[in-house]
Formats: structure tokens, C-alpha cells, sequence
């Protein structure tokens, strides 16, 4: 267990590293994140693993990592109260174009290309 | 008697105290999130939330010195993101063949959902911050709290509702998908992961293993995409 979770901080370390000294605007976690991925696919990591391990340990419990950050939000209950109308137009909005987006793109693209189907029910 | 009051309220205010509400709010979070039959609208922490907020606003605890307090606990976030890659990993053999659809839906996906979330909220008199705030809202929570953060948001807003969008997913993402004729299953996975990360991810895993595989897979995407995208598109957006 502390064998993955020295891995997954070395490779937030790396990645916290990478993002600034290239400057780039992608948080250091996120890079670390692409990180890990390029090194457990070259490695064929195997799923027995002590950073699998410590890995799905950590995520079963992520809600509880940003319950800090959450609690902030009882410092801004007056502006949520004050502009529920655009944060929930826009929340809503966004979040079915987004989908409508994303599924249509993806089906239309796999027709295009004549990759088979794979249909909710099987009968593809 | 006011000198134990007193005694009382030091150790109620000691971070120990404040550590310990946030653990116990998190346990009864998942202990009715397990009563309720794993319900989408019981999610733990929307129930830690509450519990520690009215705790802090009893005890006249003020935010930042919670937030110190528990330091221990939001510590974990960063090695936690990194560690999506172990299910990016372990998923990665569902790709053949879908590797094209699947990057250019993400890519398209997230601009879609920064820009008209921006707009939307500009056209309805929305301050900038509360802007910078909603346009990352559909990343996987720690994301959106990094890149929020990053472009000058809200960081606690964007941590609430990117919980709260994807609650909205969990709920109502396979009836919308019925509703917009999409059927294939690498597809509908990709869509309700794509705007609703993780929250939507769990509620396609219990309908179905592809779909929620890809729903895994394009979360952990999406949240890089809209890392990246956010930055650029900002220089055309504000």
C-alpha cells in the first residue's frame, strides 16, 4: 500500500515538475495523471499491482478527499442564492449539449468510418 | 459552569474535533447512500457537506481555519487524481476500433460544454467569476477545482457543481440518451462520462459494463481535455 502511494505522490511530484518548467497551463495532478497512464501502458502493468492497489484504494474514497474544498461553498451561499437562474440555466444547458454533442459525434463517426455497432439489447 | 462550557467549546473548535465531524459526516454519508440502495441524489459527500457546514456555522468556526484543519484530508486529492490513470489502464483494452470516434466526440464534447456554459451564464447577467467558475463544471471534481482555481473561478462553487451536474447525470443521463435516439453502447457511456464524470460514470457501471467502462474512460479524457482546452479557449472567451 505505501509502495503505490510513494508511485502515485512521485508521479504528482513529476508532474507538478513537468508543468512548470514547460509553463504549461494543465494542472500539475492532470499531468501527473497522463504521466502514470504512458508508464503503466508501457510497462504492461500487471493489475495485482501495488499502484493498482493503492490506486483503487484511493478512489473508492475520492468524494471524501474533496469534501474541504466543498464546504467552501457555505461562503458563497448568498451568490448561489442570488444567481440561481444563469448558474442553472447554464449548468443544465451545458450539461445536454455537451451529451447530445458527444454521443451524436461518436455514433455518426463510428457509421462513417463502418466500424460495427454495439447496441444497448445486443442484437448487434 | 461557563468555564467547562467554555472547555467544551475549545475542543469542539480543535482541528482534531473539526477532522473528526468531516470523517463521521462522511461515514453516515455512506451509510445512507447504502440504506437508500445506492441512490443517485444520496451522494456521501453532498451529505458531508451539509453535516460539516452546519457544524462550522454552530460552532462559529470560520472557513479558512476549517480548511487548515483539515489540510490532512484535501492532501489526497492530488495522488487520488493521478491515480485515475489506474482505471484509464486497466479500460484501455475496450478501445479497438473506437479510438477516432472517441477523441474527436471528447474533444468536441468539452468545447461544447465550456462555451455554451459560459455563454449561457454571460447571457443571463452572470459575473465574470461566476463564468470562469461554470466552465469547467463538467471535469471530474478535483480537475475542476485545479483549473478553476487556475483561470481565477471559485474553486468551492466549481467543487459543488461539478457534484451537482453529475448527480443530473446519474439521474437523468440514460433517459436523455433514450430521448436523443443514441443506442450504441460505447457511445452512451462516452456521452454521460463526458459531461457527468464520475458521479454519471457509477449509474452507467450498474446498467451496464460497457457503459460504464466508457463512461470511466471518458472521464478521465474529458478531464484532461478540458484542462487543456479551458486555458486556450479562455482567450477568446474573456
Amino acid at each position: 500500500m505505501i509502495a503505490g502511494l510513494t508511485w502515485l505522490v512521485a508521479f504528482q511530484l513529476l508532474g507538478e515538475l513537468v508543468a512548470r518548467v514547460a509553463d504549461l497551463p494543465v494542472p500539475g495532478p492532470v499531468v501527473g495523471m497522463l504521466l502514470l497512464f504512458c508508464f503503466l501502458r508501457l510497462r504492461r502493468y500487471d493489475d495485482a499491482g501495488s499502484i493498482v492497489r493503492a490506486g483503487s484504494a484511493l478512489l473508492r474514497h475520492l468524494q471524501l478527499f474533496f469534501v474541504p474544498a466543498g464546504v467552501g461553498v457555505v461562503v458563497y451561499l448568498g451568490l448561489i442564492g442570488r444567481e440561481a437562474l444563469p448558474i442553472g440555466v447554464a449548468m443544465l444547458g451545458s450539461w445536454l449539449l455537451g451529451l447530445a454533442v458527444v454521443g451524436w459525434t461518436a455514433v455518426a463517426l463510428e457509421r462513417l468510418l463502418g466500424k460495427p455497432r454495439d447496441d444497448l439489447g445486443g442484437t448487434a | 459552569m461557563s468555564d467547562l462550557l467554555d472547555s467544551v467549546l475549545d475542543v469542539a473548535r480543535s482541528p482534531l474535533a473539526l477532522l473528526a465531524v468531516t470523517l463521521g459526516g462522511y461515514q453516515l454519508g455512506r451509510w445512507l447512500q447504502a440504506r437508500s440502495g445506492g441512490h443517485a441524489l444520496v451522494q456521501p459527500v453532498l451529505v458531508t457537506i451539509v453535516v460539516v457546514g452546519l457544524a462550522i456555522t454552530l460552532l462559529d468556526v470560520d472557513y479558512p481555519d476549517y480548511r487548515r484543519a483539515t489540510e490532512l484530508i484535501a492532501f489526497w486529492l492530488g495522488p487520488a487524481t493521478v491515480a485515475l490513470a489506474v482505471p484509464l489502464h486497466r479500460q484501455a483494452a475496450h478501445l479497438k476500433g473506437f479510438v477516432v470516434p472517441m477523441l474527436v466526440a471528447i474533444v468536441a464534447g468539452a468545447t461544447t460544454s465550456i462555451v455554451s456554459a459560459v455563454l449561457l451564464s454571460r447571457a443571463l447577467g452572470a459575473g465574470d467569476d461566476l463564468e470562469r467558475t461554470l466552465a469547467t463544471k463538467a471535469a471530474t471534481t478535483p480537475v475542476a477545482i485545479a483549473v478553476t482555481d487556475a483561470l481565477g473561478g471559485i474553486a468551492p462553487l466549481a467543487a459543488v457543481c461539478a457534484i451537482s451536474i453529475g448527480i443530473v447525470g446519474a439521474i437523468a443521463g440514460p433517459f436523455v440518451l433514450d430521448l436523443l435516439r443514441i443506442h450504441d453502447r460505447r457511445a452512451r457511456g462516452l456521452a454521460v462520462g463526458a459531461v457527468s464524470h464520475g458521479v454519471g460514470a457509477s449509474r452507467m457501471l450498474r446498467e451496464d459494463e460497457t457503459e460504464g467502462a466508457f463512461a470511466g474512460l471518458a472521464m478521465g479524457l474529458s478531464a484532461l481535455a478540458i484542462s487543456v482546452l479551458v486555458p486556450l479557449l479562455a482567450v477568446f472567451l474573456f
